[in-house]
């Protein structure tokens, strides 16, 4: 790996980074003051419900509109045609982050897949957007919608991926020529010979269900159009893309379309969907502010669905518990349209093999279309399914062996003598995968104490004897984050003195403002309370990529960082031309510069005054600007993070609930920037990781019908089903990025359903049955207690 | 689009609307009254963001009409801190235990957790948690929340 950073300013001492600042997001959030989409309101705004595909798949004969357009406060109704020569249509957003170069070097085919605004003449799913409705008064458009008659010719639905891939199998989309969307086979080692000298062969079919991002804000986009200029208010985590796709598809120029971001209420995966493009078309249409606010059924049915993978694993072992191979062939199936190419199937390739040294490795995925909703990126991003499968294959084998599931997992870590660990793959972002310096095997140890194993064995022993079922499970993670491709950032100070960072960040709840401030404040040596900060508006800022993926510590808070250390450094130099000294004796704290050990010998507004641009500037020859630097930070690759989760369950024999009755996790994410922050993203990813386990699964029937359109259907995870988590921590500075952070976002929710389930199948009895599909559900888990009470349950052994 | 005149009170002050008769509680605060502090979730009673306390008990705003509230008196987050700007002791300690993060269910999650501690000045955990179990938070885990809950507890028994 080339060396990182050569050119750039040492960092100064960290004073705010590292602390538990509190956060200056929480005033305004506690008291009723936060402005999210829904609760802005602009002079003349109209509002706009959506008319959406009824069948899994139809196709569409007519659409009577015309007593929806008569009907009261209807300004107007649009379809398809509507958007014909105005609008073109998606193409896949993830490509933009997708290098070329990856093909070359990995076995990899993605289609292209360009997906409109509305179904024009055949629908693909139960929630596609078929027409709009916009009206004076929401609670109007929504009449408005049972107003119009579309006439549907139903087509057979396809929802079983395997089915879609079968010979004789309806192609759903003719251009892609069946029902294949994207191919990846990414390999290492000698897997076939691997496995044949291998002792033990296993092999096992896992499921991981589809399931919902759901952030508890529902989608909101509203839009304005001045006769040139389109401003954009929207819940979307990546502003410039929106920009960007914005722009590209309604042909305005970049610079006249502006994504301002305001309050935004989690996210937690998602994408760019249609309402984003409509919305903002609407305006231009009719030149007065438009606004869509989802509702939650429109959520469940349409947005942020994700995981949906079967995989078929096959693993070769020695007698001693080391796995020598593993080969997985899987199918996920995103649905109508696949608009992220390859991001979730490739972080499920290379997250596979999670902390585990596994040389001999092989994955073929197939991402596969159907009738159901369109699949994106969720919280964990295909590593949650990587992680269930690696962590099942780990039990697989304790099992077979008769070996305590620690000791199996100890034997096959990768040690820390041997990192930085070479995986023998390239990252997603071409590079190749290689683990930096990290302690797994003391990761392990430290959390099986945390967790008192011993202890709990022994409460598990005489619990059993009790007739009471209680298991334990263990699972680690690996969370590669922050590869890129980049951030920006400007770090300026006004004539008074004040500083201002401005960040391609778009915060939803991770204390992003907070971060920024810390991270600026220490290297202009000041309080992060006096640094303002402004993220998520296209117009501060050139270009950015925005908060997803567990990027922004690393990205964002960087670009700060180093464009506020470049800043310090100028800061100086001005200084030093002011008072003829050398810029090395001096320094910046407080809002003060001070020379040598005197008191302050200039305050920093003098500065700003005497360094702005103009007749009067004493700034020095080259330094053109004022006192503002730019960053533009691109990482040498992604920088990976890791933990390890072990709990201890309880289930029910009667009804098959589980209650969690203890939940530790040790997790490693480089320097942690603020601890507060970093513990409450862990408590949020495992319980959304306990809600994956148990609770939530996206069902459709066999015609394609969702049958999870509330909350009472889809269940996220309440104050009764999250236990207390106790966090710990290990800290190994990434050597990727000045700050040494690594992300943490999504770390919870990638390992705590493979440790849910792991503790569930334990506490059934030692080999009594194997769970091998998420969510598991209370009947699930009643319908496998029935399985171990009737008898064992065999592993699937593979003969030669 | 025919209103029907009303009148409640609303953070101590006397509101007067004409709200047509299907519109929500949730809407008709938000929409008329201007006060967006309490949002709209999932808008069928589940997931408890829009709780707002009608004469001292928790209400999912979103499941009744503003013509309902006639004459009754309501509390929304707007009215939870002094005049002065100070801060209720359940919205300091959820600042403090760091309770929230999207913050976009908190307003209901304080709504609540006061109706418990008005209840309840010393609830245990579970009864915290109990009493919370009909808001749904997809960012804290809960953890923060309980914490911060049981901590309020104390400095409003301290008061």
């Amino acid at each position: 790996m080339k060396p990182l950073l050569e050119e750039l300013p040492e960092l100064a001492r960290p004073r705010s980074v590292g602390t538990k600042v509190r956060r200056r997001e929480d005033a305004r959030l506690l008291t009723g003051q936060a402005t999210h989409v829904g609760d802005m309101h602009l002079p003349d705004m109209l509002h706009v419900a959506m008319v959406r595909s009824p069948f899994a798949h139809a196709r569409i004969v007519s659409i009577d509109l015309d007593v929806a357009r008569t009907a009261e406060g209807v300004v107007g109704v649009y379809t398809s045609s509507d958007l014909d020569g105005k609008v073109s249509a998606f193409v896949e957003s993830a490509r933009e982050d997708l290098s070329p170069k990856l093909a070359e070097l990995v076995d990899i085919e993605v289609k292209s897949l360009p997906m409109s605004v509305f179904a024009s003449d055949r629908v693909f799913w139960v929630g596609q957007p078929v027409a709009a409705v916009v009206a004076t008064d929401p609670y109007l458009a929504e009449d408005a919608v049972a107003l119009i008659d579309v006439d549907y010719d139903p087509l057979p639905s396809l929802v079983d991926v395997e089915g879609a891939l079968e010979e004789g199998a309806q192609v759903l989309h003719p251009e892609l020529g069946n029902n294949v969307h994207s191919h990846l086979l990414v390999e290492c080692g000698d897997v076939d010979r691997a496995l044949a000298g291998a002792e033990h062969r296993l092999r096992e079919r896992l499921e991981i269900g589809r399931q919902i991002s759901s952030a508890i804000e529902p989608r909101g986009v509203l839009a304005t159009f001045d006769g040139s200029e389109l401003t954009i208010w929207a819940t979307n985590t990546k502003p410039h893309l929106v920009r960007t796709i914005v722009s590209r598809m309604l042909d305005l120029p970049a610079d006249r379309v502006r994504f301002v971001s305001p309050d935004m209420g989690g996210s937690f995966g998602g994408g760019i969907f249609s309402e984003e493009i409509l919305i903002p078309f609407l305006a231009t249409e009719l030149q007065r502010p438009v606004r869509w606010i989802e509702d939650r059924r429109e959520n469940l049915l349409a947005t942020s669905h994700g995981r949906d993978q079967i995989h078929d694993v096959e693993i070769g072992f020695q007698g001693d518990g080391t796995v020598v191979a593993l080969r997985d062939r899987y199918l996920m199936d995103t649905g109508a349209y696949n608009t992220y190419a390859v991001t979730v199937p490739y972080n499920t390739v290379a997250h596979m093999r999670s902390q585990y040294r596994i040389d001999h490795f092989s994955v073929d995925g197939t991402v596969v279309v159907t009738t159901k909703a369109p699949a994106v990126p969720v919280r964990g991003a295909g590593r949650p399914e990587a992680t269930f499968v690696i962590e099942r294959s780990m039990d697989m084998v304790a099992r077979e062996l008769g070996l305590d599931r620690a000791e199996v997992r100890r034997r096959n870590l990768i040690r820390p003598e041997e990192m930085p660990y070479d995986m023998g793959i390239p990252y997603r972002d071409t590079v190749r995968m290689t683990y930096e310096p990290a302690d797994f095997p003391a990761q392990l140890e430290a959390a099986l104490e945390a967790f008192d194993y011993e202890g709990w064995l022994e409460r598990q022993r005489v619990a059993r004897a009790e007739g009471r079922r209680i298991g334990i499970g263990i699972a680690a993670f690996v969370e590669g984050s922050g590869h890129g491709p980049f951030e920006d950032a400007i770090v300026r100070v006004d004539e008074g003195g004040r500083v201002t960072v401005i960040s391609g960040a778009r915060p939803h709840g991770q204390g992003h403002e907070t971060m920024l401030s810390q991270v600026v404040a220490d290297q202009l040596g000041m309080d992060p309370e006096n640094v303002i900060v402004r993220t998520g508006d296209t117009s501060l800022l050139p270009d950015g990529r925005g908060s997803f993926a567990s990027r922004t510590a690393v990205m964002a808070g960087n670009a700060a960082a180093m464009a506020a250390a470049k800043l310090r450094q100028k800061i100086l130099r001005a200084a030093g031309e002011m008072l003829d000294a050398d810029p090395d004796e001096l320094t910046l704290r407080d809002g003060s510069i001070f020379r040598g050990a005197s008191d302050a010998v200039l305050a920093l507004r003098q500065v700003a005054v005497s360094a702005a641009p103009g007749p009067t500037s004493q700034r020095p020859p080259g330094d053109g600007e004022g006192l503002v630097e730019t960053h533009h930070f691109v990482p040498p690759t992604a920088t990976f993070g890791s933990g390890t989760h072990v709990v201890a369950v309880e289930v029910d024999g009667e009804t098959g609930g589980v209650r969690i009755l203890d939940y530790i996790t040790v997790d490693e994410c480089g320097t942690m920037l603020n601890p507060t922050i970093v513990e409450g993203q862990v408590h949020g990813g495992v319980a959304h990781g306990i809600g994956n386990a148990l609770l939530e699964e996206a069902v459709y029937d066999e015609d394609g019908q969702p049958l999870t359109t509330t909350y009472m259907d889809y269940l996220l995870p309440t104050t009764m089903d999250v236990p207390p988590i106790r966090v710990g921590h290990q800290t190994f500075p990434s050597d990727r990025n000045p700050l040494g952070a690594k992300g943490v976002g999504e770390g919870g929710a990638v390992a705590a359903p493979a440790a849910v389930i792991s503790a569930v199948e334990d506490a059934l009895g030692p080999g009594a049955v194997r769970l091998t599909r998420i969510p598991l559900g209370p009947e699930r888990i009643v319908g496998a207690i029935r399985k171990a009470d009737a008898g064992t349950d065999p592993s699937r052994r593979v003969d030669g | 689009m025919n209103g029907q005149e009303i009148a409640l009170e609303v953070n101590g002050n006397v509101v007067r609307g004409t709200p047509e008769a299907r519109k929500t509680l949730a809407d008709f605060l938000r929409e008329d009254v201007g006060l967006t502090g309490t949002h709209l979730g999932c808008e069928h009673g589940v997931c408890g963001a829009c709780t707002v306390l009608i004469d001292g008990r928790s209400v999912r705003s979103c499941l009744i009409l503003a013509v309902q509230t006639e004459g009754h008196v309501v509390q929304t987050v707007e009215g939870m801190a002094q005049p002065d700007g100070s801060l209720h002791p359940l919205q300091e300690a959820f600042s403090e235990h760091h309770g929230l993060q999207c913050g976009f269910c908190t307003a209901g999650f304080l709504m609540a957790a006061a109706e418990l501690l008005d209840e309840n000045p010393h609830p245990d955990e579970r009864e915290v948690r109990e009493a919370l179990s009909g808001n749904l938070c997809r960012c804290t885990g809960y953890v923060n929340i309980v914490k911060a809950v049981l901590d309020a507890a104390d400095r409003m028994r301290l008061e």
